[in-house]
C-alpha cells in the first residue's frame, strides 16, 4: 500500500464520527492501545519538548525504510502520533519526504499541528522529515 | 447593573459558540473578554477621534490628548493615587516590571546586593531581576512557599537584611489564587527602609487596591486582564522613585530638551513614555474602569464566594485530584492535576465541550516544580462567569476525566 491509501484508510475510519467527542473518543482509544515506543528508547536525546505535551521519537533503518515508534505523556497526543507512525512508518526515506500530510486536515485534527499548541507534534514530523532528508544524504554519500 | 447576568450582556464575547458547544469562558486570569463600551470608544477612535497626543494644535489631537490624560485621571481615582502623575502607562504588566527593574539596575543595584522576590511569582516577575542581577552582580533571593501555596512568612525575618534592595511580589499568584499578605510584607520591608514592588496583574482584579493606604512604593497591572484592550498597562510609582529612576526607553514625549550634546528628560510619568503610546487603548482603560465601577461590587462578591465555595465542594470529591493553592483568602481561580490524565488531554476535549481552560506551565515553571509536576489545569472566573457555569465546568471536567481514564 502507498502512502495516499493508508491516509485514505485513515480519512475513512473517521467518516463514521459525526461528533467531536465521538472522534476523540476514538483518539484516546488509539493512544491507550498502542504501545508507541520501548522504555529503553524513552530517551533524553529522543525528547521533542512542547510547552504542552512532550514526545518521544526513535527511528530505525531496515532495508532502506525507517521505522519510527513515538510516544507521549498526554494520551490523545499519542493517539494522533498512532495515526502519524502508522502512515510514515516502514516507508523509504523519499515516500517520507513526499508525502503531504492533507489527511490530517481532512479528519479534521490540524488545529493539533498548530505551532501555537506547542504539544511537540509539529515538531515531531519535522524531525521524521529530518531523518529522511538525513538518511537520504548518507545514502547518496556511500555510492 | 444588579445581577450577573446583566453583567453578561455587556460582553458580546460570551454570547458565542465554540465546537458547537455554548462558550463557557474560563481563562480569565489569562485575559478577559471586553465591555461593549470598551470596544465602542476603540471603534470611535479609530474611525474618526484619532490623533498624536501632546504634540499638536489640531482639534483631534486635542481630542485623544484629552482622553489619554483622563484615563490617567481614572487610575489615579481607582488606585486611590495621591497624585495623577505617579501613574505611567505601559504595555502591560511585565512591561511595568521590566521599567523598575531596568531603573534598579541603572541606580540601585550593586554586586551583593539582594532582590527579594517569593516562589509563587510569574516568570514576568522572575526574569526581569534576572536580568538587572546579571548586569549588576546582584542577587536573586526567594520566600519560599508552604505546601499550601502561602508565602513562609516565618521565613521573612532571616531573608530581610540590609543587602536587600528591592522586595518585588505578586499581590494575588496567577497560578495559586491566593490573596498574599502584601501589607505585611510592605511593612516590614519599609521597617528596614526597604522598597517593594507589588505585581498586581491578578490583584487588580479581584480585590480593591488602595495604593495609599498599601503604601507600597510601585504597583504594576496590565489592562487586558481588567476588561481593556491588550498592549496596555500601568505602573504606579511614588513620585520619588520616579523621579530617581532613569528612563527606560528614549525617544518621543520623554524629553525636556534635545541637543547633540546633552538630552534633559521630561518629568515623571512622561519621562516613562517614550514613543507614541497606545493612547486608544489607555483611553479605552478609563472606559474599562469606568465600567468596573459602575459594577455592584456586593453582588459580584457574593457570587465569587458562592462560586469558590461550591467549585471547591466539587472539586474535592473528584478522586485523584489535587488542588494547587489552598488558602481561606482564595480568587476564584483553581489550578490542579488529576492523577494519571495529561492536563493537555483535559484542556482538549474540555474546549470541545466549549469550556475554555488553560493548560501547561502556566508561565510559571518554578511553581509547577515546587509543586513537583510538569503541568498544570487551570479555570478563572471574571466578574461575568455564573454559578451555572461553574456547573458546566465540573459536569465536563467529570465526563473528561471518565473519558481518559
Amino acid at each position: 500500500m502507498t502512502i495516499k491509501e493508508v491516509e485514505q484508510q485513515v480519512i475513512d475510519d473517521f467518516a463514521i464520527f459525526t461528533d467531536w467527542m465521538d472522534k476523540y473518543e476514538y483518539l484516546i482509544e488509539l493512544g491507550k492501545n498502542v504501545p508507541v515506543i520501548s522504555d529503553k528508547a524513552k530517551l533524553e536525546s529522543n525528547l521533542i519538548k512542547g510547552c504542552q505535551s512532550r514526545v518521544w521519537l526513535d527511528a530505525e533503518i531496515k532495508d532502506g525504510k525507517i521505522f519510527f515508534s513515538a510516544d507521549s505523556d498526554a494520551i490523545i497526543t499519542k493517539g494522533i502520533i498512532s495515526l502519524l507512525i502508522r502512515v510514515f512508518s516502514g516507508r523509504t526515506p523519499q515516500e517520507i519526504l513526499q508525502a503531504n500530510l492533507d489527511f490530517i486536515t481532512e479528519i479534521g485534527l490540524q488545529e493539533n499541528l498548530s505551532p501555537t499548541r506547542a504539544n511537540g507534534l509539529l515538531s515531531m514530523i519535522k524531525q521524521i522529515k529530518a531523518y529522511a532528508i538525513a538518511y537520504l544524504a548518507k545514502e547518496e554519500s556511500s555510492k | 447593573m444588579s445581577s450577573i447576568c446583566d453583567i453578561r450582556n455587556f460582553f458580546p464575547a460570551l454570547d458565542q459558540t465554540v465546537n458547537g458547544k455554548k462558550l463557557v469562558y474560563l481563562d480569565n486570569a489569562a485575559t478577559s473578554q471586553k465591555p461593549v463600551s470598551v470596544i465602542k470608544l476603540v471603534d470611535k477612535m479609530n474611525s474618526g477621534v484619532n490623533g498624536n497626543i501632546h504634540r499638536a494644535v489640531h482639534e483631534l489631537s486635542a481630542k485623544t490628548t484629552a482622553l489619554y490624560e483622563s484615563a490617567r485621571d481614572k487610575v489615579q481615582y481607582f488606585i486611590n493615587a495621591s497624585r495623577r502623575e505617579e501613574i505611567v502607562f505601559t504595555a502591560g504588566a511585565t512591561a511595568s516590571i521590566n521599567m523598575v527593574a531596568f531603573g534598579f539596575a541603572q541606580k540601585i543595584l550593586k554586586p551583593g546586593n539582594i532582590v527579594l522576590i517569593s516562589g509563587g511569582e510569574h516568570h514576568s516577575n522572575i526574569v526581569p531581576w534576572q536580568m538587572a542581577c546579571e548586569r549588576t552582580g546582584a542577587t536573586l533571593r526567594v520566600l519560599p512557599l508552604d505546601n499550601n501555596g502561602c508565602w513562609r512568612m516565618d521565613l521573612l525575618d532571616s531573608l530581610l537584611d540590609s543587602n536587600v534592595k528591592i522586595v518585588s511580589v505578586a499581590h494575588i499568584s496567577n497560578v495559586l489564587g491566593i490573596i498574599n499578605p502584601i501589607e505585611k510584607i510592605i511593612e516590614k520591608a519599609h521597617s528596614m527602609n526597604i522598597p517593594v514592588l507589588i505585581d498586581g496583574a491578578q490583584g487588580i482584579v479581584h480585590s480593591k487596591v488602595d495604593v495609599q493606604k498599601l503604601d507600597c512604593d510601585f504597583y504594576a497591572f496590565s489592562g487586558h486582564k481588567i476588561y481593556a484592550p491588550t498592549g496596555t498597562g500601568v505602573l504606579y510609582g511614588k513620585y520619588d522613585w520616579l523621579e530617581k529612576l532613569p528612563p527606560f526607553m528614549g525617544g518621543g514625549d520623554m524629553i525636556e530638551s534635545v541637543s547633540f550634546a546633552k538630552t534633559t528628560y521630561a518629568a515623571p510619568p512622561l519621562k516613562f513614555e517614550a514613543g507614541t503610546p497606545n493612547f486608544i487603548g489607555v483611553a479605552a482603560l478609563g472606559v474599562a474602569l469606568d465600567f468596573i465601577s459602575q459594577i455592584d461590587s456586593t453582588q459580584v462578591h457574593k457570587n465569587e464566594e458562592e462560586i469558590v465555595k461550591y467549585i471547591l465542594k466539587e472539586l474535592s470529591s473528584i478522586d485523584g485530584l489535587i488542588l494547587y493553592g489552598n488558602s481561606k483568602n482564595k480568587i476564584p481561580l483553581f489550578s490542579f492535576t488529576v492523577k494519571g490524565v495529561h492536563p493537555t488531554d483535559l484542556a482538549m476535549l474540555m474546549d470541545k465541550m466549549g469550556v475554555a481552560l488553560r493548560s501547561g506551565q502556566m508561565c510559571s515553571e518554578p511553581v509547577m516544580e515546587r509543586f513537583g509536576t510538569e503541568s498544570m489545569l487551570r479555570a478563572s472566573f471574571a466578574v461575568y462567569n455564573t454559578i451555572e457555569e461553574a456547573g458546566i465546568f465540573i459536569q465536563s471536567l467529570k465526563r473528561a476525566i471518565t473519558m481518559l481514564s
